[in-house]
C-alpha cells in the first residue's frame, strides 16, 4: 500500500476512504473551533480573545466546514462512494476518473476552508456571507467564494456520477423496489443537489464580484437589491438540509435494520412518501429562514405552510423506522445506540421546528439560542450521530477488522449528555431571549451560568467525539478480524469479502426473485 | 423552554377537532372587522407559543413511549435471534400512509390558521399610534420622532400608545429585536421595513441586535423608555426645546432617504 496509489486511486471504495478521512479532519477543526467559541463564551466579556473578530472567524469556520466540509463531503462523498456500488452489485461507479476528480476537488476545497487560519484578513461573514457586510468588510470574501465554488463543483459531478450508476449499474435482477433505503435516499438528495447547487454558485458568485470587479447586484444605491441574495443562498441552503437529512436518514435505515434483523416497514411508504415528498417540497420552504427579513407577507403566510407539510414526509420516514423496531431482534451494539440515539434526538429536534415553521411565532425566536439549538439537535447531534453510527456500521466492511466494543459505548453515552446538555440549554435561553452570533452577551448577565454549563457539556462532547475517532483509528490497526458478515444482513454490500477487492466480487453478483436487502429468514 | 404536563390527554384530538372545523373559523377571523380593542402581538404569542409547546411535548413525548416499549418487547433474546417483520397486506400499507398525512396535515393546518391570526396582528397596526423613524446603522439605532425630534439608542414612548418603527440602514443588516416585546425585525440600505408593539405600562425594555451587522455586533444595544403619559408630553416637550435651539441656524431637513416606497400597513 503506497501513498501513490491511493492519491491516484479510482477504486470507488479508496475514493469514499478519502472522502472520510477529509471530511473527518474537517469536521475536528470545526469541532475545535465550537470549544474555542464555547471557552469565549464562558464568562461575560472579552475571555479567551479580546479581539471580537477572531471570535468571529472561528464562527465562519465552524458553521462553513461543518457543513460543506465535514456533513456533505461525509454522506455524499464517503457513504455514498463506498455503499452505493456495493448495494446495487456494481463493480464500480459509472465514472471512475471522474469520481477521482470530485475527490481531489474535494480536497482543494479543504485545504483552501483550513487556509483560513493562515491568510491575512481571513472571511468573518458568517457561513451565510449575507450583503451589505460581505461586500464591505476588510476580509476576505473571495476566498468564501472559491470554497464554495470549488465544493459545490465536487458535489455536483459527484451528483451525476451516482445518478449514472444506479441507472444503469444494477446488478441483473435488481429492480427498483429492491434498492436499499439508503441509495433512494442518496439519489434524492443528488437531486438536490444538481437542482439547487448552482443557484448557491450563482450567489456567491455574484457578492464576489460585487466587492472585487465593481458590479451592484445588492447595492440598493445603484440599482441593486439587498434580499436577492438571500433568497438565493437560501433557495440552495434549506435544500441542502435535505442533502444532509436525506443520507443520513438513509444510513438509519440501514443500521436499524441489519441490527434489528427486521424488514424496513413499509418500504414503498418510505421511498415514496417519505423520499419523494421531501424532494418536492424541498424548493418550496426557503422563506422560512426570511420570516424576519422584510419579505413579502404573501411568501411568508405561504412558506408557513408548505414549511408545516415537511412533517408529512418526515412523520412518514419516522413511522417507517419506529415500526422496522416492532417485532424486532434488537442487539445493542455501538452502531444501533447511535442510531436509536438519532431516532430520539431527531424527534426533538424536528419537533422543535414546528414554532419556527410559524412566521408570527418567529418573530420572537428568529436568530435566538432557539433556532442555534433547533438546528443543532437535527443536523449537528441526529446528522453526525447518524455519521457515526454509519463509520461504526460498515467499520467490519472496509477495514476488514472490529472496532471495541466498550469504547464504542463509553463514546456514545458522553456524547449524548453532552449534547443534550448543550442544545437543550441553547433552546432554553433562546426563547428568554439570548440572540446568536454574540461574541459577548454583557447585555444578558442573566445567562452567564447556561453559558458555563454549555461549555462544560460541550467539553463533554468533545471526548465523545474523540473516543470514537480513537476507537476507529485503533481498530483499524489492531482490531481483531471481523469476518464477512458480523450483523447478519441479506443486503448485498455483506456478500463480498471483507475488505473488498478492486471490482468487489470475483464475479458480477445477480440477485433472486426473493431476495431483498431486509429479507431477514430465520434458521 | 416552557414545558408544562397539564391537559396531557385531549389536546391531539382537540387539534384534530379543531382542524375540522378551522377552515370555517380561518374564514371569518379573516373576514371580521379588526376590533377597536388592541390586540397586543406580545400577549397572543406567549398565549400562541405555549399552546404549540405544549401540543408538540405531548406528540413527544407520546412517541418517545411508543419508541423505547417497541425497544424495550424487542430486545434480542435466546427465543428472539430474528425480527418477525410482519408483512402489510395492501390495504394495510395504503391505509399507514393515508392516515398519518391526514393526521399530520391537521396538526399543520390547524397550526397553520392560529399562526396566520397571530400574524395579521403582528402585521395590522392600530390607526392611533406613534409612528417613529428608525436608522440603523454600525452600531446605534437612530430614532426619529414625527416633530424631526432625534434620539439615539433611547426610545422614550408613552405608555399605552402603540407604537410604530419604520426602519431602514445605512450600512449593513441590522435587527430589531425587543425581547419584552416579542418583536424583531431587519433593517436593511434601500427596502423599507415595519414593526410595531405596544408598550402598556411604564418601564425600561432591551433593544438588541439580532442580525449579524459587523465586528461589533453584540454590542449594539438600546433601551425603551416607557414613560407614564404625562411625564412623556414633559419629556417631549423639554426635547422640542433643545431641537429649536439647536436648529435654529439651519433647517431641520430629515434627509430622505432613496429607495423604494415603504409598505404600507393597513389602516384599521
Amino acid at each position: 500500500m503506497n501513498l501513490k496509489e491511493w492519491i491516484f486511486t479510482t477504486d470507488h471504495k479508496r475514493v469514499g476512504i478519502l472522502y472520510l478521512i477529509g471530511s473527518l479532519a474537517a469536521f475536528a477543526v470545526a469541532g475545535i473551533m465550537a470549544l474555542l467559541m464555547r471557552a469565549e463564551l464562558s464568562t461575560i466579556g472579552p475571555t479567551i480573545t479580546s479581539n471580537p473578530t477572531n471570535y468571529n472567524v472561528w464562527l465562519y469556520t465552524h458553521g462553513a466546514v461543518m457543513i460543506l466540509g465535514f456533513q456533505i463531503p461525509a454522506l455524499t462523498g464517503f457513504f455514498a462512494n463506498f455503499c452505493i456500488p456495493l448495494m446495487i452489485g456494481a463493480k464500480d461507479v459509472a465514472f471512475p476518473r471522474v469520481n477521482a476528480l470530485s475527490v481531489w476537488l474535494f480536497y482543494v476545497g479543504v485545504i483552501l476552508a483550513l487556509a483560513t487560519f493562515f491568510i491575512p484578513d481571513p472571511p468573518d461573514i458568517m457561513w451565510t456571507g449575507y450583503p451589505p457586510y460581505s461586500t464591505i468588510t476588510t476580509g476576505n470574501t473571495a476566498m468564501y467564494s472559491f470554497t464554495v465554488l470549488i465544493l459545490g463543483f465536487a458535489s455536483i459531478i459527484g451528483g451525476v456520477n451516482f445518478l449514472t450508476t444506479v441507472a444503469y449499474m444494477r446488478a441483473p435482477g435488481m429492480t427498483l423496489n429492491k434498492l436499499n433505503i439508503f441509495v433512494w435516499c442518496t439519489l434524492g438528495a443528488f437531486v438536490l443537489q444538481l437542482i439547487f447547487v448552482p443557484v448557491l454558485g450563482t450567489a456567491v458568485t455574484l457578492i464576489s464580484m460585487d466587492k472585487y470587479l465593481g458590479t451592484n447586484f445588492f447595492d440598493p444605491a445603484k440599482g441593486g437589491d439587498v434580499l436577492t441574495y438571500q433568497n438565493l443562498f437560501w433557495f440552495y441552503s434549506h435544500p441542502a438540509v435535505y442533502v444532509i437529512f436525506l443520507p443520513f436518514i438513509g444510513v438509519v435505515f440501514e443500521v436499524i435494520s441489519s441490527h434489528a434483523k427486521s424488514a424496513v416497514f413499509n418500504y414503498k411508504m418510505v421511498v415514496y412518501g417519505g423520499i419523494g415528498g421531501i424532494v418536492l417540497l424541498a424548493g418550496e420552504v426557503w422563506v422560512h429562514h426570511l420570516y424576519v427579513s422584510g419579505m413579502a407577507d404573501w411568501l411568508r403566510i405561504g412558506q408557513m405552510v408548505t414549511t408545516l407539510m415537511i412533517s408529512i414526509p418526515v412523520g412518514l420516514m419516522m413511522i417507517g423506522l419506529v415500526g422496522t423496531l416492532y417485532k424486532s431482534s434488537i442487539a445493542f451494539t455501538t452502531p444501533m445506540l447511535y442510531a436509536l440515539g438519532v431516532v430520539f434526538l431527531f424527534l426533538i429536534g424536528g419537533l422543535t421546528g414546528i414554532p419556527l415553521a410559524v412566521p408570527s411565532l418567529t418573530l420572537a425566536v428568529s436568530d435566538t439560542y432557539y433556532v442555534v439549538g433547533h438546528f443543532h439537535y437535527v443536523m449537528a447531534v441526529a446528522g453526525t450521530f447518524a455519521i457515526f453510527a454509519g463509520i461504526y456500521h460498515w467499520f467490519p466492511k472496509f477495514s476488514g477488522r472490529m472496532y471495541n466494543e466498550l469504547w464504542g459505548k463509553i463514546g456514545f453515552w458522553l456524547t449524548f449528555a453532552g449534547s443534550n446538555i448543550v442544545f437543550w440549554t441553547m433552546m432554553d435561553i433562546g426563547v428568554k431571549g439570548m440572540p446568536r452570533r454574540y461574541y459577548d452577551y454583557a447585555h444578558f448577565p442573566q445567562f452567564e451560568s447556561a453559558h458555563q454549563l454549555m461549555t462544560v457539556g460541550a467539553g463533554i462532547l468533545a471526548v465523545g467525539f474523540a473516543i470514537a475517532v480513537l476507537n476507529w483509528i485503533i481498530g483499524a490497526i489492531k482490531g481483531p478480524p471481523a469476518g464477512d458478515n458480523p450483523w447478519g444482513s441479506p443486503s448485498l454490500e455483506w456478500t463480498t469479502v471483507s475488505p473488498p477487492p478492486h471490482g468487489n466480487w470475483p464475479s458480477p453478483p445477480s440477485v433472486a426473485a426473493d431476495w431483498h436487502p431486509y429479507a431477514y429468514k430465520k434458521n | 423552554m416552557h414545558k408544562t404536563k397539564s391537559g396531557r390527554v385531549g389536546r391531539i384530538s382537540a387539534a384534530v377537532l379543531a382542524a375540522a372545523t378551522c377552515a370555517a373559523s380561518w374564514a371569518s377571523d379573516v373576514a371580521q372587522p379588526v376590533a377597536q380593542k388592541i390586540n397586543d402581538p406580545a400577549r397572543g404569542w406567549d398565549h400562541l407559543w405555549h399552546e404549540v409547546i405544549v401540543d408538540i411535548t405531548i406528540i413527544g413525548i407520546l412517541f418517545a413511549l411508543v419508541t423505547a416499549y417497541f425497544v424495550y418487547k424487542s430486545r434480542r433474546t435466546a427465543d428472539n435471534q430474528v425480527g418477525e417483520s410482519p408483512t402489510l397486506t395492501p390495504a394495510a400499507a395504503v391505509a399507514w400512509v393515508v392516515i398519518p398525512i391526514f393526521v399530520f396535515l391537521s396538526i399543520d393546518l390547524y397550526t397553520a390558521a392560529n399562526g396566520w391570526v397571530l400574524w395579521n396582528h403582528y402585521r395590522d397596526v392600530p390607526a392611533d399610534r406613534l409612528e417613529i423613524k428608525l436608522e440603523s446603522g454600525m452600531y446605534s439605532w437612530d430614532y426619529t420622532y414625527p416633530n424631526g425630534v432625534r434620539t439615539q439608542n433611547q426610545l422614550v414612548v408613552p405608555a399605552g400608545k402603540p407604537v410604530l418603527l419604520r426602519m431602514t440602514s445605512r450600512d449593513t443588516l441590522h435587527s430589531h429585536y425587543i425581547p419584552d416585546f416579542r418583536v424583531k425585525e431587519d433593517s436593511m440600505p434601500g427596502r423599507v421595513t415595519y414593526l410595531w408593539f405596544y408598550p402598556e405600562k411604564p418601564g425600561e425594555h432591551l433593544v438588541t441586535c439580532a442580525e449579524y451587522c459587523g465586528v461589533m455586533h453584540s454590542y449594539m444595544a438600546g433601551r425603551i423608555i416607557v414613560k407614564p403619559a404625562d411625564e412623556y408630553a414633559a419629556w417631549m416637550k423639554q426635547e422640542e426645546t433643545q431641537l429649536a435651539a439647536a436648529s435654529a441656524p439651519e433647517a431641520p431637513a430629515a434627509p430622505a432617504k432613496a429607495g423604494k416606497p415603504a409598505a404600507k400597513p393597513k389602516k384599521t
